[in-house]
């Protein structure tokens, strides 16, 4: 027994995962396989914007409560720039659009620099209000005229029709631009500012995608976004799909008659199909997580990670050596939010659709931190094996709650009003439950499931 | 040109629609705002979970006035739920120590960074209640509200002056502007003059002095969440007799009330309730559509053809941001002089 906890304690990590492998497995052989790789996908998505998470809380003590905004900008990004443009709205508006946000951005720019070189208080504003009420008059005859047209299937300036591989590069330079401006008006001051400055600017994202028709449909959802891998359709068509299936269930095959083998070929294939779109996605999502694992550990063994550990560990003394905190920290933080958004991105490229009302703080902000601090903050594969854990969780937690309700309901009477009542709204408790675990962790096991480890320098 | 009774009409049109909401909303807020103000100065921490707690608050309240509705406990003309405050209240209170003995305690005991520790676990917290929150109540929006609607309405405002704009004082506006008074005269009085307060204002300026000359710090954390419960459940009921209660507004109110404070200057009780009223002016008044106002004072040649709506009334929340970014630009430390801001 003794030796079997030694054995566990210097291979924790891969002890851990071989029992969430084995979990999914048996997902898999019992359920589906489509279920199970589909939770493997949303594991491996949520493990991304943990690892841009962890980068900034694990690594510099960043306190991010915006995730869902910085995700949001990600998912936005791939409408901006997979979907085709619709040419009629840029031919009634577009012009007036770009005039609109010129004169914003002039606006903006003039308040700045007249603000730095001391110009009197007084005319800044009043140009910058003046700037402001032309940028709003155009800006709205602009959208009114762009969501007018054909409101029921576009009503939207569309994208611009690039391969959908390129907005995820996209959404990680949008999640960094604004992450830019959040850090440099709270950095340097104190940390509960960037919490809360980040809360509001995720909040003022998603107020903004919601309710600007005209940029991505607002509450319309734009659906159809174009896929990397291929569709199941002419995947099913594919012959050599079915050969490999025909293949797999050979000596099933043979038992049966002609006409009954292919009514179960034409199963298995439609089956396999899907699993195979998944597994495409898998590979493409391992390979983007692996790729952020590798440069991000690089990059902290290196003299660059030992000055970020220095400065979260003791920022005075780090301070006193000379390092620029408050332009470490901004580094940081644009990195791990740039994460966050190119997972973003992919996680509405593997949707294909693109739904405002998805972005819940409950869902992404909060659900990463927990996968974040379970995982064991400042370790990246903590993190992945948080991801897989707490979305597992997460997604079984639905049923799981059903479930409860089932034993219930054979204990009270058919149809009465608490039953109800309580299938109705068990899942909130999915709140109350998440949050528990989270205090829990934080409580009796603040290093998390796999501490971080050269935790001295 | 316009003579003197289109100005006196413009005038209560304004204060019909900007000046008595945003008395009463800059109350709210300012009740809320002292609650994050007094957990910071003692606990040290921003906490997350106001907005929740809020709605935690109004939830018992809701409940309690809702039992005794039902049992034909009222007074004809109060709203039953300031009948239920003083129940309400003890439930609150019994919740906020029982959350204080089983996560805050044991990290002021370990001594661990207050703050960093303090705002992700009252995240935990915030998600907890507001779980709570919607699992009894449910997430959809509802009024709870009963007894007079108005001291005076529109009609009879009209009717005794003799205006075109008529003036509505909603009861929901006067028990929030009079409350709000009384509360925040106790809360002075008893951090100026009991010792109690003293001992909590020693406290929150140097702990290790105060520790040193005997004050009992579990009696100043416990005294700080009974007026945390009252200051938050009144905040809570207040807001939802006015405003109808739906759990994700509660939630957001943790905006505009973080706003607040910083504007405010964190830790400055004094501070949090001109930032409250700031917020609550600047919001009101920058989503108000200036039209009729404006066609009273205007000559017809000026008339203005849109809504003269300076912003969207969605994007509200966005104004308490916009209000933190530029004070935090300009001025962090807030307008009145707050803790130390790094």
């Amino acid at each position: 027994m003794n030796n079997l906890n030694t054995i566990l304690q210097a291979n924790k990590a891969i002890a851990y995962f071989a029992i969430m492998a084995f979990i999914l497995l048996f997902v898999g052989l019992n359920q589906s396989w489509a279920l199970a790789l589909g939770i493997i996908n949303m594991s491996l998505i949520s493990a991304i914007m943990a690892l841009g998470v962890n980068i900034q809380w694990g690594y510099a003590g960043l306190f991010n409560v915006g995730i869902m905004g910085f995700a949001a900008l990600g998912g936005v990004s791939v409408v901006l720039i997979a979907q085709q443009p619709v040419t009629e709205a840029i031919d009634v508006g577009g012009m007036k659009m770009l005039i609109a946000l010129i004169f914003g951005a002039v606006t903006i720019a003039a308040g700045i620099l007249l603000n730095r070189r001391g110009v009197n208080q007084w005319l800044t504003t009043l140009i910058v209000v003046i700037g402001y009420l032309i940028t709003r008059h155009y800006f709205s005859e602009a959208s009114d005229l762009i969501e007018k047209v054909d409101p029921a299937i576009t009503g939207y300036l569309g994208g611009f029709g690039l391969p959908v591989a390129f907005s995820w590069v996209v959404g990680g330079f949008a999640a960094a631009i604004a992450a830019w401006l959040i850090g440099k008006i709270t950095l340097g001051l104190r940390t509960d500012y960037l919490a809360i400055a980040t809360l509001g600017i995720s909040e003022i994202i998603l107020y903004v995608i919601k309710n600007e028709d005209w940029f991505v449909r607002g509450l319309k959802n734009v659906y159809g976004l174009p896929r990397p891998v291929p569709y199941e359709v002419d995947m099913q068509k594919s012959e050599w799909l079915q050969n490999i299936v025909a293949w797999i269930h050979k000596s099933e095959l043979q038992l049966l008659s002609q006409s009954e083998q292919i009514v179960r070929l034409g199963d298995y294939v439609r089956e396999s199909a899907v699993v195979f779109v998944k597994l495409c996605y898998s590979g493409l999502f391992i390979s983007i997580l692996v790729a952020f694992i590798v440069l991000s550990n690089l990059a902290l063994n290196s003299p660059w990670g030992r000055k970020v550990r220095a400065i979260r560990d003791n920022e005075v003394a780090a301070s006193a050596m000379g390092k620029d905190i408050k332009r470490q920290h901004l580094q940081i933080f644009v990195l791990g939010s740039a994460i966050v958004g190119v997972a973003g991105a992919l996680l509405v490229t593997y949707d294909g659709i693109f739904i405002p009302t998805a972005y819940q703080p409950l869902r992404f902000t909060f659900l990463i931190w927990v996968m974040v601090i379970l995982g064991g903050s400042g370790n990246n594969m903590g993190s992945v094996l948080g991801a897989f854990i707490i979305w597992f969780i997460w997604i079984q937690s639905g049923p799981m709650g059903l479930w409860f309700v089932d034993i219930l309901s054979n204990t009270m009477q058919e149809g009465s009003a608490s039953l109800e009542f309580i299938e109705d709204r068990v899942h909130y408790l999915r709140l109350v439950f998440m949050g528990a675990i989270l205090l829990l962790i934080m409580r009796f096991s603040p290093g998390g499931l796999l501490p971080e480890k050269n935790k001295e320098l | 040109m316009s003579d003197s009774i289109d100005i006196i009409n413009a005038f209560a049109l304004l204060t019909n629609f900007v000046i008595l909401p945003a008395l009463s909303y800059g109350s709210q807020l300012a009740l809320g705002a002292l609650a994050v103000t007094l957990v910071y100065s003692i606990l040290r921490f921003s906490n997350f979970a106001q907005g929740d707690s809020m709605a935690f608050g109004t939830m018992l309240v809701i409940l309690i006035s809702g039992f005794m509705i039902s049992k034909g406990w009222t007074i004809s003309g109060v709203p039953t739920a300031l009948l239920a405050i003083p129940m309400a209240l003890i439930g609150m209170a019994i919740y906020l120590l029982l959350i204080d003995r089983l996560i805050y305690k044991h990290y002021r005991r370990i001594n661990a960074k207050q703050n960093i520790v303090g705002i992700t676990a009252s995240i935990g917290v915030m998600f907890v209640t507001g779980g709570i929150v919607r699992f009894i109540l449910g997430a959809s929006a509802q009024r709870f509200g009963d007894g007079e609607r108005f001291i005076f309405s529109v009609r009879e405002f009209k009717a005794f002056t003799g205006l075109e704009q008529g003036i509505a004082l909603k009861t929901s506006q006067f028990l929030t502007v009079t409350i709000a008074i009384l509360l925040v005269a106790f809360l002075f009085y008893f951090l100026q003059k009991t010792k109690t307060g003293k001992a909590m204002r020693a406290y929150s300026d140097n702990k290790e002095l105060a520790l040193l000359s005997g004050i009992d710090p579990d009696k100043v954390v416990q005294i700080t969440w009974l007026l945390v419960a009252l200051f938050t459940t009144i905040a809570g009921t207040l807001y939802g007799l006015d405003k109808g209660f739906a759990p994700q507004q509660y939630h957001l109110l943790l905006l505009p009330i973080f706003a607040s404070v910083i504007v405010g200057g964190i830790g400055s009780p004094i501070g949090a309730i001109a930032g409250a009223f700031l917020v609550a002016f600047s919001e009101i008044l920058l989503t108000y559509a200036y039209k009729k106002f404006l066609i009273y004072l205007l000559p017809l040649s000026m008339h203005p053809s849109s809504l003269v709506q300076l912003i969207g009334t969605e994007y509200k929340y966005a104004i308490s941001f916009v209000i933190l970014v530029i004070v935090l630009l300009i001025k962090p430390t807030g307008l009145f002089k707050g803790k130390e801001i790094v």
